[in-house]
């Protein structure tokens, strides 16, 4: 990093600032605005659930976080450094393959779908990216690898390959998968939404557990009002591409002032 | 004269084994020229950068469209001209591979256009480098589906070295050309090269064949 006092950007005590910070962060698919001039903080170790309307732009959050998608406009700070920018000789330009593969090393995700690698059974693939990309010998891996998936119940399930295990499953390995790499915040893409309802429930007890035992900054998408309830420290609302309402659950859930918010829980509560 | 003499099939079978060494050294060198080729082909019409991927695209048209006897003749005849010196087996072997890795390549394609996209996704948000992922999880998952598709090239293009014997590779056909000139009797070594290919071919088929269901085996795990 330069050290140059004309620096564009000023530095954020790495420590104390927040984990993540949208500053007007503009997205959009051709003439459909996906997120407008968004602004949202994180602090290191809030677990933040994002609720919202589909379309609401909920996981193009957590997609731009991941860097799986462009940003049109504005910046996104992770752990006090810009993701999608970087500094070099005292001005912000793009960020370069290098600076991006730091920056995406703090942080991990969960999907929708899993995403496992079929080929590999479910330590291989913890084990993957610890060998590749952290440079973990094989046995470290490995024992990183054993632990995890003991941690999210698959202890006895280790070299079963994806396809022969049920969908929670599948996700707990996931989850096992993207912790195996350390990340300082983890996303969670609707992780409960491609699973079949009696196996949500031990998907959210991994979650919750994580939440108990792991210094980590959470942001999740969910439809999982509940879970949303009890597990997040801030509850996020979303509408048009913009955080409509935010605040304590207690407060979202029970006593939502925006209209929208409203009447987006009410129609939750009459789908269930 | 007889139509079919045992004694002279014996005396030429020698001569047409050891061609026949000449004819599957060929097959193989090409097709793992082919195979290999063919990968970097795809990979970099898929996923390079313009001006490698459209220069690319070119060139793979231009190889299929034109036919493998002038290529073989331009690497063999044409290239010293611009001082490239090449000896006939290995002009032949280098004008097979290349042919055939054209045609590789676009079946390559087919498999990787299959990955689907959370699985590249999940290799990025890993942090994987690109070299890794294509190693490590997209090709091990591309390369099966498509073997019985790279097998037939397999075969097709063993079934192409006898054009090796345009430029005089002592290959199976020139091999028995020369035998049938020599002896002016062509009906031994002309059909015994046309079993030779039949039996390499069915073998070839066989191999291919389990090779799928071995690597079908080891994905599915089911």
């Amino acid at each position: 990093m330069s050290t140059d006092p004309s620096v564009a950007i000023s530095p954020v005590d790495e420590r104390s600032g927040p984990m993540v910070r949208f500053e007007k962060v503009m997205k959009s698919y051709g003439s459909l605005v996906v997120l407008n001039d968004l602004d949202l903080e994180v602090a290191r170790g809030e677990k933040v659930a994002i609720i919202g309307p589909s379309g609401s732009g909920k996981t193009t959050v957590l997609r731009m976080l991941m860097t799986l998608e462009r940003i049109d406009r504005g910046m996104i700070f992770v752990d006090g450094e810009p993701l999608t920018s970087m500094n070099r000789n005292g001005e912000l330009v793009a960020s370069d393959a290098k600076h991006l593969r730091r920056m995406r090393g703090k942080i991990g995700m969960v999907f929708q779908h899993f995403n496992l690698f079929p080929h590999m059974s479910a330590l291989k693939n913890c084990m993957e990216a610890p060998c590749t990309v952290l440079g973990l010998s094989k046995m470290e891996a490995e024992a990183r690898g054993r632990e995890l998936l003991s941690m999210v119940g698959l202890g006895d399930k280790l070299f079963h390959y994806p396809s022969q295990l049920s969908g929670g499953q599948q996700q707990r390995v996931a989850i096992a998968r993207a912790l195996a790499m350390r990340p300082k915040v983890m996303l969670f893409d609707e992780v409960t939404s491609a699973l079949d309802p009696e196996l949500v429930g031990e998907v959210l007890n991994v979650i919750r557990k994580i939440a108990a035992e792991l210094d980590v900054t959470m942001l999740m998408v969910t439809h999982q009002m509940g879970f949303a309830k009890e597990f997040a420290d801030r509850v996020c609302f979303f509408y048009g591409g913009r955080i409509c309402e935010q605040g304590p659950p207690e407060k979202i859930f029970v006593s939502p002032e925006n209209e929208r918010t409203r009447q987006f829980l009410r129609a939750c509560l009459e789908a269930t | 004269m007889k139509f079919w003499d045992w004694n002279f099939t014996f005396e030429i079978l020698p001569l047409l084994a050891r061609a026949a060494l000449v004819t599957l050294e060929a097959t193989v060198i090409g097709f793992v020229v082919a195979a290999i080729l063919g990968l970097c082909f795809a990979i970099g019409r898929m996923f390079g950068p313009k001006w490698l991927s459209i220069p690319l695209a070119g060139f793979i048209e231009f190889i299929r469209s034109t036919p493998l006897l002038i290529q073989i003749f331009f690497i063999y005849f044409v290239f010293p001209e611009f001082g490239v010196e090449i000896d006939a087996m290995t002009a032949g072997v280098l004008a097979l591979g290349l042919h055939y890795a054209t045609y590789c390549s676009e079946v390559y394609r087919a498999g990787l256009a299959n990955i689907p996209r959370g699985q590249w996704e999940a290799s990025t948000a890993l942090n994987m480098s690109t070299f890794h992922v294509f190693r490590d999880v997209i090709i091990p998952q591309a390369i099966p589906p498509i073997v019985p598709a790279l097998g037939n090239y397999l075969v097709a293009l063993f079934k192409d070295t006898p054009l090796l014997s345009a430029i005089a590779v002592l290959e199976l056909m020139q091999t028995a050309k020369i035998i049938g000139s020599e002896n002016f009797r062509y009906t031994e070594p002309i059909t015994l090269v046309g079993l030779i290919f039949l039996i390499f071919s069915l073998i070839a088929a066989a191999l291919v064949r389990a090779v799928e269901v071995w690597l079908r085996r080891r994905v599915t795990h089911s």
